[in-house]
């Protein structure tokens, strides 16, 4: 469904990715896992264009593009097939959580408005929060301002949902909510992609996981392979790393 | 202390310095002001916007009516453009003057504003697929003109002062009918002290309003919301 041949991606003389390729299928929930600075949230942020690329080509649906040349129509629709959950929520301040939900649907989508809320209600419910839909942000806790976000997300019905980072901001006993929802999604069978240090979700939930490190991808293949015969050196010591760190990996 | 002619003249001079503060400076004052915020707008998203050639006249456009007196702007569009053959009545001329240089000061305003709105917001608009105006007109515009809110209040109440320099380019708002009056009756430091007390007046009320506003303006369910 999404395929990333090449992707380029320079800040100057630092070179953050250095070749990406990337292969995401119908139905598949991919882990991006590496260190900071290894490059994970610029490749999803290129992926949606938010950055743009030095080189490298996307084939989505079948379509071609040329990530460096894009044309904004191009990125327009692209967008409106994909979704974006940010690591700080990014919800829209000075709207409710029902209008963050409904406001895309209704300004970008052209749909009628008692139509949009209804769907609105319907996604906040997923994310179990019809009882906060006239809430602002600012009245919303992390946990919560970050379910509003996925059910934006969802609401567009997107045939990919790229996730950056989405607990990385919440104290720990707010991930869970948030984990989830998402792991309801990846039990729906939503396609998503998720840059994550949330090592249970990656082994658990996603189907595949890809190993980034100094941008590039080190190893890639399914959780369980990865995670119980890592092939490379670099996967074994970050691996290593995280278990005597503590945090547990189920 | 207070004779009672200076008393009378005192009472009678109120209505009459009233009357053209009412008529004129508050009318010359809400037009101008209503055109520096659309040039102020307009003037800060170009910039924001870093639309190329635009945003150098805009920041041009800045240093110039920033960097001159008021008083000099409104000597060269009254008395200095006919000599090009633009000839302009008082109130035009001033309104176009007042708007002109309350704009840019506006503008920085409103600039520093809109980056004062976190990059994520424009962001997350951009990922639902809303257009870049659409963004803007929808949820940068309105979080960075409430940001803004306190500081082009200062603005107005500056310029409500402001347009008593109106008087040297003919327009007969209220400090020309004070000066009128006072010439008339040869009675300088009371009425200058009262035209000086009208004007606090309007910046009192202003200032009242503008702090009703601003505690009724949603904080989107911020502090004061």
């Amino acid at each position: 469904m999404l395929e990333i041949r090449g992707l380029k991606k320079s800040f100057g003389s630092l070179e953050v990715l250095r070749g990406i390729d990337l292969t995401v299928n119908k139905g598949d929930v991919v882990a991006i896992l590496g260190s900071s600075g290894s490059g994970k949230t610029t490749l999803l942020r290129c992926l949606n264009f938010l950055e743009a690329s030095d080189e490298g080509t996307m084939v989505f649906d079948g379509e071609t593009f040329q990530m460096a040349q894009m044309r904004k129509k191009d990125v327009a629709r692209l967008r409106a097939k994909t979704a974006f959950v940010f690591q700080d929520y990014n919800l829209f301040l000075n709207k409710t959580a029902l209008q963050n939900v409904t406001e895309g649907l209704i300004v970008a989508r052209r749909m009628p408005k008692d139509q949009a809320v209804e769907l609105g209600r319907r996604m906040l419910a997923k994310v179990g929060l019809s009882d906060r839909e006239g809430h602002y942000p600012s009245q919303l806790s992390g946990g919560q301002q970050q379910r509003v976000a996925i059910a934006r997300a969802l609401a567009t019905d997107p045939e990919i949902i790229y996730f950056d980072e989405p607990t990385s901001a919440l104290d720990p006993e707010l991930t869970g909510e948030v984990l989830s929802v998402m792991r309801n999604l990846a039990e729906e069978g939503r396609t998503m992609l998720v840059v994550t240090h949330e090592m249970g979700f990656a082994r658990h939930v996603s189907n595949r996981v890809v190993f980034m490190a100094e941008g590039d991808v080190v190893e890639s293949g399914a959780s369980q392979d990865v995670f119980d015969h890592p092939q490379q050196e670099r996967t074994r010591a970050f691996l290593r790393n995280i278990y005597q760190a503590g945090v547990p990996a189920d | 202390m207070i004779s009672e002619r200076l008393m009378e003249i005192i009472l009678d001079s109120f209505w009459q310095i009233l009357l053209p503060g009412l008529a004129v400076t508050i009318p010359l004052t809400a037009v101008s002001f209503f055109f520096a915020m659309i040039i102020a707008v307009i003037t800060a998203m170009v910039q924001f916007a870093k639309i190329p050639v635009l945003r150098h006249i805009a920041r041009f456009y800045i240093w110039v009516a920033r960097g001159t007196p008021l008083l000099v702007q409104l000597f060269v569009v009254f008395y200095g453009l006919p000599d090009l053959g633009i000839i302009l009545e008082p109130i035009p001329a001033a309104v176009i003057v007042f708007s002109l240089n309350e704009g840019a000061y506006c503008a920085e305003t409103v600039r520093a504003s809109l980056e004062a709105v976190p990059a994520g917001q424009m962001e997350a608009g951009r990922c639902v697929g809303m257009s870049y105006l659409q963004v803007m007109g929808r949820i940068v515009l309105p979080q960075a003109m409430r940001i803004a809110f306190p500081s082009l209040s200062n603005s107005l109440i500056a310029m409500v002062k402001d347009t008593s320099l109106a008087s040297n380019i003919t327009v007969t708002e209220m400090f020309m009918e004070t000066q009128r009056i006072a010439s008339r009756y040869t009675e300088f430091l009371p009425l200058y002290i009262e035209v000086g007390l009208i004007y606090l007046l309007f910046c009192t009320v202003l200032t009242k309003v503008q702090h009703v506003v601003e505690k009724r303006l949603s904080t989107y369910g911020g502090k004061g919301g």
